[in-house]
């Protein structure tokens, strides 16, 4: 049995996402532990192209199912000729991303299988032989190590947690097309409603700026836009903010919104109770700007502003905007 | 109409976690429905009073006291509850949850299955999606809008994606995952509360959905957790307090700059 690895290239509007080349430097480094391969299968319409892009980062072989069927999402489509490659190719570990379509289309594909699957992991050991995966549960209020029982090991990986590897242009993979045969297919994309703007979302986000509740209203969220503009960040919500109607869910960051890892959480006006924290206090530098000394985000921040955001924040976005012309 | 919405008791989101010889010690933490089953009830009863007709069953794998989570859903209006209940299923890991409720599916009518996108106790986010896999039933996860046609043999979900919402279409019976933003769940009204007591929760146990006690539980998982940890905590940073905002904010501006490295 080999101990190749398969991973599943994230995939969107023909965009290669940069959590595919992160996972394909942890699956290298899975390999050196376990010997074997590290390949790729890319599924889409019109992602030939991105074979070339994925063979310079250290890749044997992609398998290329190209095709227009695939062009929209659809979890039966996509699980029926993701199952047919492992059963054919028989991977010792299978890697996803946990976006929403590799948190769609794993369980589906590990049910088919009959196989275990770790979701949104953080970390991958290889201990005796097999992996040793660490979640967060709870929504990172505690963390837990996970081996599987069955083969393939799967696992779906938090964007933004591993490195990226650079890439090497003199490499290239050898590509191979598959078979595409998705079934019957009952449950189809018809459409995509896209939010407006071009503003990078939360999950995949470098930098989070993220108002709550001292916010005091919808009318000034545009004060983190502007702040957000000047560091190419995405805005985030506290749930006060969102139950409040302030600002749509999909903004919500905590327990029962996303959880995030960007390299920099700028937190206005958040007061920082326990659902929220912790689903941002894995950030790698938090700043907090809150009136009250005694908030519990200034005990997870590495710089903290005791002061009125409203003071704070618009000097913030100029200091930033000097910084940022100087280069 | 038949609704089945399977939900889950979890610790509350206010709860603290902690760690005990390497386990999760959820001993004493208030438990309630998990937040996301609750927008499925919601939209469960929206789509039966909707319809005018129809039935709404709300029901769990779990311990004695799971049976909460389904008085809960029995306040807010659902007719029916059944409980998956027998000590062999204690420990039960995604694959096998899924298994015992595809199980009792089997032995029900349903057009629509709901669940909760994900539970906030382990956060696997499979079960729905897993159900829907053993029952060969197309799903739709990730649900903030559900529209079902006249004839009651399609329905129109948008779910949440990154940048924007993704429209898909599916026949029923189909299963569908609630995320917050589909509706705004009620709250259990008096006479609901009093009309939990004259219904009934069915008990099903192994014997009863025909699963051998080895397909399922703690020995059969397929994903097993070796150790729980509580995450390492920050180190205190730097507070700044009592100067002119402004200059605060230049300080840390470049403290993000020339410390952090980070712009």
């Amino acid at each position: 049995m080999s101990n190749d690895i398969l991973i599943v290239a994230e995939v969107r509007e023909g965009e290669l996402k940069k959590v595919t080349l992160e996972m394909i430097g942890k699956g290298a480094e899975i390999t050196q532990a376990l010997g074997g391969a590290v390949n790729v299968v890319l599924m889409g319409s019109g992602v030939s192209p991105l074979a070339d892009t994925v063979g310079h980062y250290g890749v044997q072989k992609v398998y290329l199912a190209d095709d227009p069927v695939l062009e929209n999402y659809a979890p039966e489509g996509y699980t029926k000729v993701l199952t047919d490659l492992i059963k054919e190719t028989d991977p010792a570990v299978v890697l996803l991303a946990a976006s929403t379509r590799g948190k769609d289309l794993a369980p589906r594909v590990a049910a088919r299988l009959a196989v275990g699957l770790a979701s949104d992991c953080t970390d991958i050991e290889v201990q005796d032989g097999r992996l040793l995966i660490t979640r967060p549960i709870y929504a990172g209020k505690a963390l837990a190590k996970v081996v599987e029982e069955t083969r393939p090991q799967m696992a779906t990986v938090r964007p933004n947690v591993f490195p990226a590897p650079e890439p090497d242009t003199s490499s290239t993979a050898e590509v191979e097309n598959i078979s595409v045969d998705t079934g019957d297919v009952r449950a189809k994309v018809i459409e995509m409603l896209k939010e407006a703007g071009e503003r990078v979302e939360l999950t995949e986000a470098d930098i989070i700026v993220s108002g709550g509740r001292g916010m005091k209203g919808p009318e000034n969220f545009p004060l983190l836009e502007e702040l957000a503009d000047v560091l190419g960040a995405a805005v985030g919500a506290s749930r006060a903010a969102v139950d409040a109607g302030w600002v749509d869910h999909s903004h919500q960051v905590g327990q029962t919104g996303k959880v995030v890892t960007p390299t920099l959480y700028i937190a206005c006006g958040i007061s920082g109770a326990i659902q929220h924290l912790a689903g941002m206090k894995t950030s790698k530098y938090i700043v907090a700007i809150n009136k009250d000394p005694e908030a519990p985000i200034f005990k997870v921040a590495d710089y903290g502003i005791v002061a009125d955001l409203f003071k704070v924040v618009p000097v913030l976005t100029e200091e930033f905007k000097k910084i940022k012309a100087e280069g | 109409m038949n609704i089945v919405v399977c939900v889950k008791q979890v610790p509350d989101t206010a709860s603290k976690i902690n760690v005990k010889e390497g386990m999760v010690d959820t001993e004493g933490l208030e438990c309630v429905i998990n937040p996301y089953d609750e927008y499925a009830i919601e939209e469960a009863l929206l789509i039966k009073e909707r319809l005018g007709e129809g039935k709404v069953t709300v029901i769990t794998v779990g311990p004695e006291r799971a049976k909460d989570a389904l008085k809960s859903g029995l306040a807010l209006g659902a007719d029916e509850a059944i409980h998956l209940i027998d000590e062999a299923f204690e420990g039960s890991d995604p694959y096998a949850t899924a298994l015992l409720l595809a199980k009792a599916l089997e032995k029900i009518d349903y057009d629509i299955i709901f669940c909760g996108k994900q539970g906030v106790d382990e956060d696997h986010a499979q079960v729905g999606i897993a159900l829907a896999e053993l029952l060969d039933l197309p799903h739709v996860s990730v649900v903030v809008k559900l529209d079902i046609s006249e004839d009651k043999k399609r329905a129109i979900a948008h779910r949440e994606v990154e940048g924007g919402k993704e429209v898909v279409e599916t026949t029923l019976p189909a299963v569908f995952t609630a995320q917050k933003g589909l509706n705004e769940p009620r709250y259990p009204s008096l006479k609901g509360i009093m009309a939990v007591k004259k219904k009934t929760i069915a008990e099903w146990d192994a014997q009863e959905l025909g699963v051998s006690p080895q397909e399922v539980g703690r020995e059969a998982a397929k994903i097993k957790t070796v150790e729980a940890m509580t995450p390492p905590g920050r180190e205190t940073g730097q507070i700044f307090q009592g100067e002119e905002p402004g200059e605060m904010a230049r300080k840390v501006a470049h403290l993000l700059r020339d410390e952090a490295k980070i712009l």
